[in-house]
């Protein structure tokens, strides 16, 4: 998919004009956060669990190499097949191999993330074959041809009259004059349409919430059943998956699953969670014959050794999207690409490059909900200043910001003189506020001010007003003078 | 293509990864999968039998499976006609081919009509057993195998699963050492069975305006049936 990460600024102007995606955003701020607390209030254990899974992700980060091969002896043991993959062009072409060589005309696709980020849907569609999405949200945001709009809702963003115009707009065989006014109604027909995709599908393609290093296996957390329905009934199954994405054992597993579906819909445990590994075994009555992993890096070895490898323990709960007064006012299309919030400002500027998401790490008000929610205790804010800082070394913000914030640099690293500068201009602009002591517009900061106003400063700095409290009571004189004292 | 890609891949990581850990890693790695030591477990499920089986019925109403709880062996097809019955389904079960199933006596409610095999096409309810049931979060835990397809709780409308009280545990935790314990060969390496399915309610989606509603792809309707006595 085509970033527009590079127009942050007009994707965020469209998006708080736009009043569907207001409403369904100021919907989606109301819900999460709400049933995530009360799921969390319901485990005492929440915050002890959230250690464990930020201590589980660190071992294996630390060990992933060794964790790698053991996961992919346990594959092969269980008769599956791993491919290794750099890139995003290896992993597309070696599903398009396996696709090819199942000789599949049609594949069905459980939501994942790593698949949007491979473009893998458009990729398959060039070589004739038909990719289908089954997870009801990517369905409607395939018909439309967009990308997700968040990492668990993909089409949290529209209304269900927009469905309902989709439904009908893609669903040309059925009576134009069907009513399509209730959620029931629009579901149904999405099952109806999508079973026999499941049924003839010759290749599932899955994501993976976790890999387990001790069986080999994948797991798939999902509420629809759509998950389930796509690497169990095909002949191949297909898991498209992150190197990062390992856990060494099943009670590991547990735990993450623990805070994963509390962090992100406020739910105890998704319906389905399921735990698969390999190809049918001899006797089972079904299940893939086939079982294949994509094994992806793009980009990720290489976060690993440096300051945004926290990052890595990211299991995109979204629930620093949800808690993200950014993202709830703009959405996830205005981040111009696959992931969005506060991870995805992290997240993009390493997979697309840093000039393409420079203006990512800077929406953000660095007000430290994201990171306060997050269940893998991930430094988000910590994350975003290390962009901004590299955006300013490499030159990226504008040249008026840089000349000042060295200028500033230079001035606040010597105390005398900033005070000698600073305490003149404060009183000076405390003197010339109007009576409701805000500024409505200031030289040089139109850009900030245009939406704000600038608070008046109350006229004396603090360090003044410690001065003259000090020379009232000398208290530091007092001291050394007793502890002088024999 | 995949072998050129796993050395360079590995090698990466590995040079990010030394210099953290020191050494290759190996003893720590072998070590923690053999410890496979659980994490911190809630509270609300280490508690007596009784208690467990008021919490799983409790956690799977909470998201809106419906629980019967019957005595014998011989009172699970008159609970499942009655079910059937007042919600209007029509009463043709599909049933895995598992020993416990085959020990009900279906025919006594000759309203329901019994066959086996895996879900598919037009049935309209597919019974299962369960390995295990998990009090925590009112989970079944259905294992593949000759005897437990994976689809018969996918694919009809309505999954009524059968299960032994006996089989009630309290945790995730639990009901691992369990499946490692039944591992066919003592002595032999632990092998996962081809899917571990771990089912919560019936399917649900709020893709649409956020709105809940059952019966996504998978089944619209979970009926849970605890037996206390499972050769009575
Ligand atoms: S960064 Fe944390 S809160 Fe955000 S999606 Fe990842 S795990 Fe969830």
């Amino acid at each position: 998919m085509e970033s527009t990460s590079g127009r942050f600024e007009n994707n965020a102007r469209a998006a708080l004009s736009d009043p569907t995606l207001q409403t369904a955003l100021a919907k989606l701020a109301d819900g999460f956060p709400a049933r995530r607390l009360e799921a969390a209030g319901r485990m005492p254990e929440f915050e002890a669990l959230r250690d464990a899974a930020t201590e589980i992700k660190e071992h294996v980060l630390d060990h992933l190499d060794v964790y790698l091969e053991t996961f992919e002896r346990q594959v092969v043991a269980n008769g599956g097949e791993i491919h290794w993959c750099r890139d995003a062009e290896e992993a597309r072409q070696a599903i398009l191999e396996i696709c090819r060589a199942a000789g599949a005309r049609t594949v069905t696709k459980s939501k994942t993330m790593i698949g949007e980020e491979i473009a893998i849907n458009e990729h398959l569609e060039r070589h004739g074959i038909r990719p289908v999405e089954t997870d009801l949200g990517e369905y409607i945001i395939q018909l439309r041809r967009e990308p997700p709009s968040h990492l668990i809702a993909p089409a949290i963003h529209l209304s269900l009259a927009q469905v309902a115009e989709t439904f009908r707009a893609s669903h040309k065989e059925l009576p134009r004059e069907r009513a399509l006014n209730e959620p029931d109604a629009l579901l149904a027909e999405a099952r109806a349409k999508l079973r026999p995709d499941f049924l003839a599908a010759d290749v599932g393609i899955t994501g993976a919430n976790m890999l387990i290093a001790e069986t080999g296996g994948n797991v798939l957390v999902t509420n629809e059943g759509n998950a389930d329905l796509t690497h169990t009934l095909p002949r191949v199954h297909i898991v498209i998956a992150s190197i990062e994405k390992i856990v060494p054992t099943l009670e590991d597993a547990s735990v993450i699953v623990r805070v994963l579906a509390r962090s992100a819909t406020g739910q105890d445990v998704t319906v389905y969670t399921s735990f698969c590994s390999g190809p049918r075994r001899p006797g089972d009555l079904d299940g893939p014959d086939e079982y294949h992993v994509i094994l992806l890096d793009n980009g990720r070895a290489k976060l690993l050794g440096g300051e945004f490898r926290d990052m890595l323990r990211c299991i995109r709960c979204g629930a620093c999207l949800n808690h993200c007064p950014v993202y709830r006012a703009v959405g996830g299309h205005a981040y111009g690409w696959v992931y969005s919030g506060p991870m995805g400002a992290v997240l993009m500027p390493a997979l697309i490059g840093m000039h393409e998401a420079r203006h990512l790490p800077n929406a953000s008000t660095l007000c430290g909900r994201c990171e306060s929610v997050c269940p893998m205790r991930i430094p988000l804010p910590r994350m975003l200043r290390a962009w901004r800082e590299r955006l300013h070394r490499a030159g990226r913000g504008s040249l008026f910001a840089r000349l000042g914030l060295s200028a500033w640099a230079s001035v606040a690293s010597r105390p005398g003189l900033y005070h000698a500068i600073m305490a003149p201009l404060i009183r000076a602009l405390g003197n010339l506020a109007g009576p409701g002591r805000r500024f409505r517009r200031l030289p040089f900061l139109g850009a900030w001010t245009s939406a704000r106003d600038f608070p008046a400063p109350e006229g004396e700095t603090f360090m003044s007003l410690w001065a003259e409290a000090e020379r009232k009571r000398k208290p530091y004189a007092d001291l050394r003078a007793r502890s002088a004292r024999p | 293509m995949s072998r050129a890609s796993r050395q360079a891949m590995l090698a990466d990581i590995r040079n990010a990864c030394t210099p953290r850990r020191g050494g290759a890693g190996t003893a720590a790695v072998e070590a923690r999968l053999a410890a496979r030591a659980p994490g911190p477990v809630p509270a609300r499920a280490r508690i007596a039998r009784e208690g467990q089986i008021a919490l799983f019925i409790a956690e799977a109403e909470r998201v809106q499976a419906s629980v019967a709880r019957v005595k014998h062996v011989r009172d699970v097809p008159g609970a499942v006609a009655g079910y059937l019955a007042r919600h209007n389904i029509e009463p043709r079960l599909k049933c895995a081919p598992d020993p416990f199933l085959r020990s009900i006596p279906w025919a006594q409610h000759p309203v329901l009509s019994v066959a086996e095999g895996k879900g598919e096409g037009d049935d309209p309810v597919g019974v299962t057993g369960a390995f295990a049931a998990v009090a925590e979060t009112g989970t079944l835990v259905l294992v593949s195998g000759a005897a437990s397809p994976t689809t018969l709780a996918l694919v009809p409308p309505v999954h009524v699963a059968v299960v032994p009280t006996g089989r009630l545990l309290g945790t995730y935790e639990e009901s691992w050492a369990a499946l490692r314990a039944r591992s066919p060969r003592p002595g032999k390496e632990f092998v996962m069975p081809r899917s571990v399915n771990w089912i919560t309610g019936p399917s649900r989606t709020a893709d649409i305006e956020q709105t809940l509603l059952l019966g996504a792809h998978g089944p619209q309707r979970l009926f849970i049936v605890l037996v206390d006595e499972e050769n009575a």
